[in-house]
């Protein structure tokens, strides 16, 4: 087991630093750097000016180098100017050349300042990761549950009404993404002209123009259910389709294992041999499909905090990649990539874990 | 005069009307002789099949017959219907030169929200299918080899797409997907890389199947190769001659960033399925015959993966369509005058509490693409295991 774990861990560490070098590279492009010149330093600088902002600035030298500086295992780079001011990637305000540590990098805490937010990465992404985390809370809270239910309720007898019912509307789930869902649930819950809040109104049962509301800003001060719940249900929804397929297909091939015909002909009744018998041995695949649906999620955040204007992690995204903000695009792109091979090794661990007839080698 | 709901939907039908007439002789062709058709054919025997399948091919007619189906000009905006209400009436129809209303209302630039629809059911159907047929030629061209060699080939392959499948895909797009990547043409690199596959894949295909016949090898080969590299010269560097071939950089850009993510995913479930098909008797078979490797993975185990495979393409071109969609949604490569229906969400969303059909009606059009390709993947997969 320690050796698979550490084998895994290997490549894990491997494709961190590979993936981490792609996003370094895409987002240090030569035409980033300059945009970056030009809204750093002045809009009217020539092209001379602005390469030699670029270099002057660290951004000169190889890809290689200064991902090694970014990653925190080269020493940052120093440069003294004609006036004699010595500048450099660790020497911030308030620390002289002398006191300033040689290596600032990730490893090192240092995920640099963002150009949007005018603050720190880290005290600024922390900030919004944990918005994000309270949105995914609630999702989870919602999708595993009724995801399993449906799955296990379809797959439990296979062919029947109830299956065919949920199989299709699990169908109809996973053909709608985030950014279609939204669209419709506004419309049908959060407009004043259209759906269901004009007629709710006439009937005196609500107070306000709408019934849920069409964005989630206020939500950060404080969330309630008719603030956050079209975000929640909007990201919930394309995973419970998928997961519950998963789960029924999962449910339908126990329910066809001979032992539950035993436990069926022994005369145990039918809930007894679902709750007991079937549902353990069913709920080993799902697992790892909702592990592996948080990279998913990633996605269904940045649309839908997009869509319902909540300011998160996906929202923050976005801004860093239309703004060039590199320092916080980078940011992002770490813990991006940090979740979705996190996710897969749980996975991975989790399912050798729980399915002892998968040997290990 | 404003119409009614009712109004609405009926004249909706009658300018669907091409739309209907090809669908019903398609059904009517279909399930007359559908005991000769194979597995399209049996497709005709389950009520899902038929329901994905009616419509998939109801936006693949209104993609054919957009010019018919159209009430006005997509790109048109007329006064006085800014955020129009689905079926406010034109106020100056210029001597019935025009169409009498806007059927499902205006959008925010005053155009047309059916029309762009229409139109828009052009442009995804056509880029989906062919992103994903570029996905599934790169996929199966490195999926085959990965699977049956094995060794350090499959090992760096798989790496290579694990990395890629690691990548959240709108981070990748965000990167992918800019004015300035352009620039760097780092684009046309990928183009260059991606697009050579179906060249690679066709020329093994016809060499492996051949080779014993020099002429008709020569023959095929030298087909392939001409319209092959001609097009490719055409869509990866804009560089043909006669101008038959040539995508928009745009177009380009979203294009190959789509083929990219797509593709790893392809990679895996082919060499899934050729890991579990090149143990079987006929592959042996094949092996004890002296055939070449080549020959047997494309002669002997793709043809027999072939089930798997459609289903997934037909999965796979919904999943396109969605790709497509989120990134018009982020308005990444796309011009905001494209009538494509993620776009069109977008444009809409921004007074969607107020005015809600600009968005609603894309988002409606594109579920039900959506949906359709997964009702017809599901009907093929139940049919085609029955044999």
């Amino acid at each position: 087991m320690l050796k698979f774990v550490l084998r895994r861990l290997g490549v894990m560490i491997l494709t961190a630093i590979v993936l981490t070098f792609i996003v370094f590279f895409l987002t240090n492009l030569p035409p980033n750097l300059e945009k970056l010149a030009r809204t750093e330093g002045s809009v009217r600088m020539d092209d001379a000016a602005v390469a030699r902002w670029v270099v002057e600035n660290g951004h000169g030298g190889s890809v290689l180098s200064r991902y090694s500086e970014w990653l925190g295992v080269k020493a940052g780079w120093v440069l003294t100017d004609d006036k004699g001011v010595t500048r450099g990637r660790c020497i911030d305000a308030g620390v002289t050349a002398e006191t300033a540590p040689r290596y600032c990098g990730i490893l090192q805490g240092d995920w640099g300042f963002s150009t949007f937010a005018k603050e720190p990465v880290t005290a600024f992404l922390g900030e919004k990761l944990a918005a994000t985390g309270w949105l995914m809370l609630f999702v989870m809270l919602l999708m595993v549950p009724v995801s399993l239910l449906m799955g296990v309720l379809s797959g439990m007898r296979e062919g029947s009404r109830t299956d065919r019912v949920l199989s299709s509307a699990a169908i109809a789930t996973t053909a709608t993404p985030e950014y279609v869902s939204g669209v419709i649930l506004v419309a049908i819950f959060a407009t004043s002209t259209t759906g269901i809040s004009p007629i709710l109104k006439e009937w005196g049962w609500i107070d306000g123009n709408t019934l849920f509301m069409g964005t989630a800003t206020s939500a950060l001060d404080g969330f309630t259910f008719w603030n956050f719940g079209l975000p929640v249900i909007t990201i919930a929804l394309y995973g419970i389709g998928y997961i519950a397929r998963m789960t029924r297909a999962s449910m339908t091939e126990v329910m066809t294992q001979q032992y539950i015909r035993t436990a069926r002909l022994k005369g145990v009744a039918f809930k007894d041999v679902v709750m007991r018998h079937a549902l353990r041995n069913a709920l080993i695949a799902p697992f790892t499909v909702i592990m592996l649906q948080f990279p998913w999620l990633l996605n269904g955040v940045v649309i839908v905090e997009t869509l319902f204007n909540y300011k998160g992690f996906g929202w923050t995204l976005v801004q860093a990649a239309s703004n060039n903000d590199i320092e916080l695009l980078l940011g992002c792109s770490v813990v991006a990539v940090f979740v979705v091979l996190v996710t897969q090794l749980i996975s991975d661990i989790g399912y050798v874990f729980l399915n002892p007839r998968i040997r290990l080698s | 005069m404003e119409l009614s709901w009712g109004p609405i939907f009926a004249r909706m039908v009658v300018q669907f009307l091409p739309v209907w007439i090809a669908l019903i002789a398609t059904f009517a062709v279909s399930i007359t002789y559908r005991r000769r058709l194979g597995l399209y054919g049996k497709l005709f025997d389950s009520p899902v099949g038929m329901i994905g399948f009616g419509l998939v091919m109801f936006w693949v007619f209104t993609a054919l017959f957009a010019d018919l189906i159209i009430t006005h000009d997509p790109l048109a905006q007329l006064s006085g219907l800014k955020n129009a209400v689905p079926g406010s009436a034109l106020k100056d129809t210029k001597g019935d030169a025009l169409y009498s209303h806007y059927l499902l209302g205006g959008d925010a630039l005053a155009r047309d929200v059916f029309s762009r629809m229409v139109m828009g059911a052009r442009r995804v159907l056509t880029i989906a299918p062919a992103a994903t047929l570029f996905a599934f030629m790169v996929g199966i061209t490195l999926g085959l080899p990965a699977g049956y060699l094995g060794g350090k080939l499959d090992t760096l392959l798989s790496f290579i797409a694990n990395l890629v499948l690691a990548f959240p895909v709108i981070l990748l797009f965000y990167l992918l997907v800019t004015p300035e990547i352009r620039a760097t043409g780092i684009p046309i690199v990928l183009a260059a890389v991606l697009f050579l596959f179906p060249i690679i894949f066709m020329t093994i295909l016809f060499n492996s199947r051949y080779f014993t016949n020099p002429r008709q090898r020569n023959l095929y080969v030298g087909i392939t190769l001409a319209i092959g590299l001609w097009a490719y010269s055409g869509l990866a560097f804009n560089a043909d001659p006669t101008g038959i071939f040539s995508m928009d950089p745009n177009l380009l850009n979203v294009f190959v960033s789509v083929v990219f993510v797509n593709a790893p995913t392809v990679f895996r479930i082919v060499r899934g399925i050729v890991m579990d098909i090149k143990a079987r008797d006929y592959v042996a078979a094949g092996q004890t015959r002296g055939e070449g490797p080549w020959y047997i993975m494309l002669w002997e185990i793709l043809p027999n993966a072939r089930g798997p495979l459609i289903v997934d393409f037909c999965l796979r071109i919904g999943y396109t369509t969605i790709l497509l969609g989120t990134l018009g949604f982020f308005g990444l490569g796309v011009s905001p005058e494209s009538p494509d229906w993620g776009s069109t969400i977008n444009s809409g969303r921004k007074l969607l509490t107020l005015f809600p059909h600009p968005a609603v009606v894309p988002a409606l059009a594109l579920m039900s693409l959506v949906l359709g390709l997964n009702l017809l993947a599901d009907g093929l997969r139940e049919e085609s295991l029955k044999d």
